[in-house]
């Protein structure tokens, strides 16, 4: 039996291997060990069947009248634009900061000047892109408080953000981008499926 | 001292039964394997044809069967009968009031039945329905003596007798079948077979899924035990 | 970059003791180098504490602390929400474990004499670990709200109505209703995720503070500071825990692991022992079930409540079973004191005291086992014997001990 013994402070080779291969396998176990915990704080399976997608009937729909729809809690609007607020669209172009729809808030079959997939009918999240409040309609054409030049669109009372009638955001305001338009698709003429783009996934 | 350790590991590892033998029959042994998705899906088929109606099984959503291989679509067309979508909980169909007033009882929720009861007990239970007249439904139970409810699947197994043979050892009981009923004897006892098996995936649906996570977890294990073991050993060398 | 490392340790050493600790607890807190297999269950069981509370922390996202919502709430959280099987039941698996590697912690101390001076406090601290660890268990198992979390608590609380005077308002204090309900399943919730982690974090904390204090024993149960190497100052017989212990407690934690992660993904419900068949049906107020038996790490004590059937001393028989109960916990606090061998260690104790412990082992499982049964006569009779059996372990220990044939300790550790 040794009186003392000192520490190997050198160490050798096969310590530093050693010591390095139980560290890396003991990361690895940690970031295995994170993973279902983190993966636990992901939207649950009620909270997507809560966000399933919802089916809307629009034969009722009259032009000018807007809908508003409720999907993972938010609240998402159906308008039917007359001729004369798609005439608008055209109208208010230069004063929007996006006009064409560039930056990546709709999915590809939206990125068109009505940002929509039939002309007439609208289908986008009712929440402002500056802090997510729900902006007004408003198609009142040159209100007081909106100036002369409004041609109808969405108003947000919460810092003033302005959208015209395709939810486009106008120049100078504190919204930085169009509002989002929620995947969606046409089961019929007449039923609307917001939330997804095929029908097999409701 | 080591004899104490032994000891000790044995005592730790003793079986012990904590259910006393319930009176009745003896439990017959469900064939279970959840692995086998044919025979889960022949039971998620019954059971929302024959259970559904009056037992809710409210934790389980119905897309959580694409796990035994269905699609979406084909959940919507075998297992939803009552309009739900596919997210939705699998709740039954009737009020618990009038559920109440028509069995005395609510019937119990069958989302976990197979972990509270036992696959075994299930088994022998939906086989042991038996004619006895003195009962509310005009059915009784060799398992669940004046079970509340009554013999769902007596167009299938057909009418069965309670027949007592008297011997030293006091009352034998046991069932003969008496009017046959669609399916024979031992199909019957295969579509009892596939209901149980179902409603054990039904009571842990991610078990497969667990065991599976459960060997990958091991060999990693054993990887580690040889890395620290061996590094154990490299650095104890100091000591000895 | 070693030199980055090296300034940015003196800039924390000036303002924070990490150098000093970190050598005082790790690279030279000197423990005996012959410790073996039972010295591995003390830091087991500060795996399973952060085990339980990471997993704790994420059960309670879900959870909901509502008698018309708990029982759904954990199975929300076995199907709906992503791996919550696998946290819950890391979480009862763990809750066992925690007794199981406790258990083997405190036999441990009972076999080398780690209770011993000048370790009593350190063993004192140890028990109250124990009490606030059977308090979190209990209140954790009302918690899922199925029959057995409800019946079990039903008899432990009703136990607080058999102390004379008081009992009955102690009781309706205690659940904050005339019956066990919403109320007490809501404050108990707080109990478990609040308080008594706490409690039990402060006083993990002062039990290595007095362990690092009075040193380790070792299963010699002789002091290595008793020879310490003149020069330096340090015990002969001493290693630094660190890297010696930390390289050696990992293969422990790997070889715990399989065993912990073995019962997680293939039996989580360990026969019914861990989770009990029962507690998957959902509270019934109205109907007891046919059987209840507490968990399998409190049925030794609940042997004990229901031994007693007889009044006594002009006590009731009610009163003497939670008397009993109580005392066969708090009896351990004594130990220091009822111990008068000469020696520590079961290694140089006589037969007499390695009989004691051999009966005191045994009458601890046949208790645990008689629990998890219906009384007939024939296991009442056997748990009053084995009742008594345990006790005499400790009330006869300071007699048995001191006659004891025991050998001579000796000067050095053995390898």
């Amino acid at each position: 039996m040794a009186d003392s013994f000192s520490i190997n402070e050198n160490m050798s080779g096969r310590r530093k291997f050693l010591v390095a291969a139980t560290s890396v396998a003991g990361g690895i176990a940690g970031a295995a060990i994170a993973t279902p915990f983190l993966l636990s704080m992901m939207p649950s399976e009620r909270a997507k069947a809560a966000g399933a997608p919802v089916e809307v009937d629009i034969s009722k729909l009259e032009p000018g009248m807007l809908l508003m729809v409720e999907w993972r809690g938010r609240v998402v609007w159906v308008l039917n634009r007359t001729p004369e607020m798609l005439e608008s669209l055209v109208k208010v172009e230069g004063e929007l900061a996006d006009p064409n729809s560039e930056k990546n808030q709709q999915p590809e079959y939206a990125r068109n000047r009505t940002r929509s997939i039939k002309p007439e009918i609208l289908v986008t999240e009712g929440v402002c892109t500056h802090l997510g409040c729900s902006p007004v309609f408003r198609k009142d054409i040159a209100p007081a408080d909106l100036g002369p030049d409004w041609q109808g669109g969405f108003f947000c009372p919460c810092h003033g953000s302005k959208f015209d009638l395709a939810g486009r955001v106008y120049k100078n305001v504190p919204a930085p981008t169009n509002m989002v338009v929620p995947p969606h698709m046409y089961m019929s003429d007449s039923r609307l499926l917001i939330g997804s783009e095929s029908e097999g996934s409701t | 001292m080591k004899k104490i350790t032994i000891a000790i590991l044995i005592l730790c590892m003793a079986p012990f039964s904590i259910f006393a033998a319930e009176s009745g029959m003896a439990l017959e042994r469900a064939p279970v394997d959840i692995t086998d998705n044919a025979s889960l899906k022949r039971g998620a088929e019954s059971f929302v044809n024959y259970c559904l109606t009056c037992h809710g099984a409210s934790y389980m959503r119905y897309n959580r069967h694409r796990d035994i291989g269905y699609t979406n679509e084909e959940i919507l067309d075998k297992l939803v009968f009552t309009g739900q979508k596919v997210g939705d909980l699998m709740e039954s169909a009737m009020r618990k009031k009038e559920a109440e007033e028509w069995f005395g009882v609510v019937p119990p929720d069958l989302s976990v039945i197979a972990r509270s009861r036992g696959a075994d007990w299930l088994y022998t239970y939906l086989k042991a329905f038996y004619r006895d007249d003195s009962t509310a439904t005009g059915w009784n139970n060799l398992v669940f003596d004046r079970a509340a409810m009554p013999h769902v699947l007596y167009q299938l197994q057909g009418e069965q007798k309670l027949v007592v043979k008297k011997t030293d050892k006091g009352e034998e009981k046991s069932l003969s079948l008496e009017k046959p009923g669609e399916l024979s004897s031992s199909d019957y006892d295969k579509f009892v077979a596939d209901l149980v098996n179902y409603l054990v995936y039904l009571g842990e649906p991610h078990a497969n899924a667990r065991k599976k996570l459960g060997i990958e977890v091991m060999i990693f294990l054993l990887g580690m035990l040889i890395l620290s073991y061996a590094l154990k050993k490299e650095y104890w060398k100091d000591i000895h | 970059m070693s030199n980055l490392f090296n300034s940015m340790i003196e800039w924390i050493d000036k303002r924070f003791p990490l150098t000093s600790n970190w050598k005082a607890h790790l690279s030279e807190y000197y423990a005996p180098k012959n410790f073996n297999f039972w010295y591995f269950f003390g830091s087991l069981a500060l795996l399973v504490l952060v085990n339980q509370l990471l997993t704790g922390i994420f059960l309670t996202m879900n959870y909901k602390p509502d008698a018309s919502q708990a029982f759904a709430s954990v199975e929300y959280i076995m199907r709906d929400v992503e791996y919550g099987w696998l946290i819950r039941y890391m979480h009862s698996t763990g809750a066992s474990m925690f007794f199981v590697v406790v258990y083997l912690h405190m036999f441990r101390g009972m076999m080398y004499g780690s209770y011993r001076k000048p370790r009593e406090l350190l063993w004192i601290i140890g028990m109250a670990i124990f009490f606030v660890l059977m308090s979190l268990a209990f209140t954790g198992y009302i918690l899922p709200w199925g029959q057995m979390s409800y019946w079990g608590a039903q008899v432990i609380v009703s136990m607080f109505g058999a102390i004379p005077v008081i009992g009955d308002t102690l009781q309706q204090w205690l659940l904050g209703d005339f019956t066990l309900s919403d109320a007490a399943l809501n404050r108990f919730f707080a109990y478990h995720v609040v308080t008594l982690p706490l409690i039990l974090l402060v006083l993990v904390f002062v039990h290595i503070l007095a362990l690092h204090e009075t040193g380790s024993n070792n299963p010699d149960g002789i002091e290595i500071k008793d020879n310490k190497n003149p020069q330096t100052g340090i015990p002969v017989d001493g290693i630094p825990f660190h890297p010696y212990y930390t390289v050696k407690d990992i293969v422990g934690v790997v070889v715990f692991l399989f065993v912990f992660c073995g019962i997680i993904f293939f039996a989580p419900e360990m026969g019914g022992y861990f989770l009990e068949y029962n507690n998957f049906i959902p509270a019934n107020t109205l109907q007891t079930p046919d059987h209840i038996a507490p968990v399998w790490y409190f049925t030794p004590y609940y042997s004990m409540l229901r031994a007693v059937t007889v009044n006594f001393l002009g006590i009731d028989a009610k009163l003497w079973g939670v008397i009993l109960m109580a005392g066969s916990v708090v009896i351990f606090c004594f130990l220091p004191w009822l111990d008068r061998s000469p020696v520590k260690s079961i290694r140089y104790k006589g037969p007499l005291f390695k009989t004691a412990l051999a009966l005191f082992v045994v009458s601890f499982f046949v208790l645990g086992w008689l629990g998890t049964k219906s009384p007939t006569p024939m296991y009442t009779l056997l748990a009053q014997i084995f009742t008594v059996i345990y006790f005499a372990f400790f009330i006869l220990m300071p007699w048995y001990s001191k006659i004891d044939k025991t050998k001579p300790e000796p000067k050095r550790l053995k390898e």
